[in-house]
């Protein structure tokens, strides 16, 4: 049952990134990728990570949505149709894909028990952490107490891209307010060639 | 064989929604649907971790009455780590498509490489006037 629901979903999954690729209207594709990470979330559930299926589903089809369609609201709604020849991108994705899928010739198959990343420090996590930690759940455990130091770069990274994020887009709204009164764009900024909606 | 196809399955489609997000990234011309395509293939990277993690008839690593086989938390702390990183990055990457329709008017990229060009050839003609060489790209 559990591999019926896998195989389902997981083909769900390539339907909805096949139509991301293909729509040109972007609100739609950012409903899409919505759709796209609730898909990935259920799938981390019947894959027994409880965790990672919370935060996919909170960051990933929330917050990431949202700052997608604040995006969209700054910018354009639509892309343009194609102007250049897509073969070679197609040609490079084909090779890269065919590679892959002949590595994973060679990978231990889904599911198994002695698969060689059972075998190192999973089984101490597993267990001593209750004891050595006290959350009865490991993956809290190891995130907060074992790796914590993972986690603390994990803070840095996004401290860091909140400060990338405050300049960058400060000078925006400042801008802005400044050119209200007289010319609306920038000296260095002529209007596009082609005009866009 | 079926075996072989069914223990690979995950994998494979892991490989196709990578593929997916890559080709989004190279072919397409637009920043935003760069970023989108960027964030698909973070998705297939976090399932193909979450699938080397997951246990036959193993459940969620959380200390339960009567269970003895548990998935392996490893994967899913590192995704946790990962997602929320994958996170950050988006935010800076559609903060600077922001800010690049901001300066020039445009997401695409053959109007940003038109525009881009333009600006360099009215910076050399100003220099040829000022009796300067103009400097060769």
């Amino acid at each position: 049952m559990e591999q019926i629901i896998d195989i389902v979903l997981l083909a769900f999954m390539v339907v909805t990134a096949i139509a991301m690729i293909r729509l040109r209207n972007l609100f739609a594709v950012v409903m899409l990728s919505g759709i796209f990470s609730l898909l990935s979330a259920a799938m981390f559930v019947v894959l027994d990570a409880v965790d990672v299926a919370f935060t996919e589903a909170a960051v990933g089809a929330g917050i990431s949505t949202v700052l997608m369609l604040g995006t969209l609201a700054l910018t354009f709604r639509d892309e343009r149709p194609a102007t250049r020849a897509d073969w070679p991108a197609m040609l490079v994705v084909t090779v890269t894909g065919a590679a892959l899928i002949y590595g994973t010739l060679d990978m231990p198959r889904f599911g198994d028990p002695d698969a060689p990343i059972h075998q190192h420090v999973a089984p101490r996590y597993i267990v001593d952490s209750p004891r050595e930690v006290g959350p009865p759940n490991m993956v809290t455990s190891v995130l907060a107490s074992y790796r914590g130091y993972d986690t603390l770069g994990e803070t840095t990274v996004i401290f860091t891209a909140g400060i990338g994020v405050m300049v960058l887009l400060g000078s925006v709204t400042r801008r802005r307010r400044r050119a209200r009164p007289t010319t609306p764009a920038t000296p260095a900024a002529p209007a596009p060639p082609e005009g866009r909606p | 064989m079926l075996e072989t196809v069914l223990g690979l399955y995950n994998y494979w489609i892991v490989i196709i929604l990578m593929m997916a997000g890559f080709y989004t990234v190279i072919a397409r011309g637009n920043l935003a649907k760069k970023v989108i395509g960027l964030n698909i293939f973070q998705t297939s990277m976090f399932l193909m971790y979450i699938t080397m993690g997951a246990v036959e008839s193993g459940t969620a690593p959380i200390v339960a009455e009567g269970a003895t086989l548990y998935t392996n938390p490893l994967p899913s702390v590192l995704i946790l780590t990962a997602i929320v990183v994958g996170v950050a990055t988006t935010a800076l990457g559609l903060a600077l498509a922001v800010r690049i329709r901001e300066a020039y008017g445009t997401l695409e990229e053959d109007d940003l490489r038109v525009l881009e060009d333009r600006q360099d050839t009215l910076r050399d003609t100003a220099a040829t006037q000022d009796g300067e060489q103009p400097v060769s790209p």
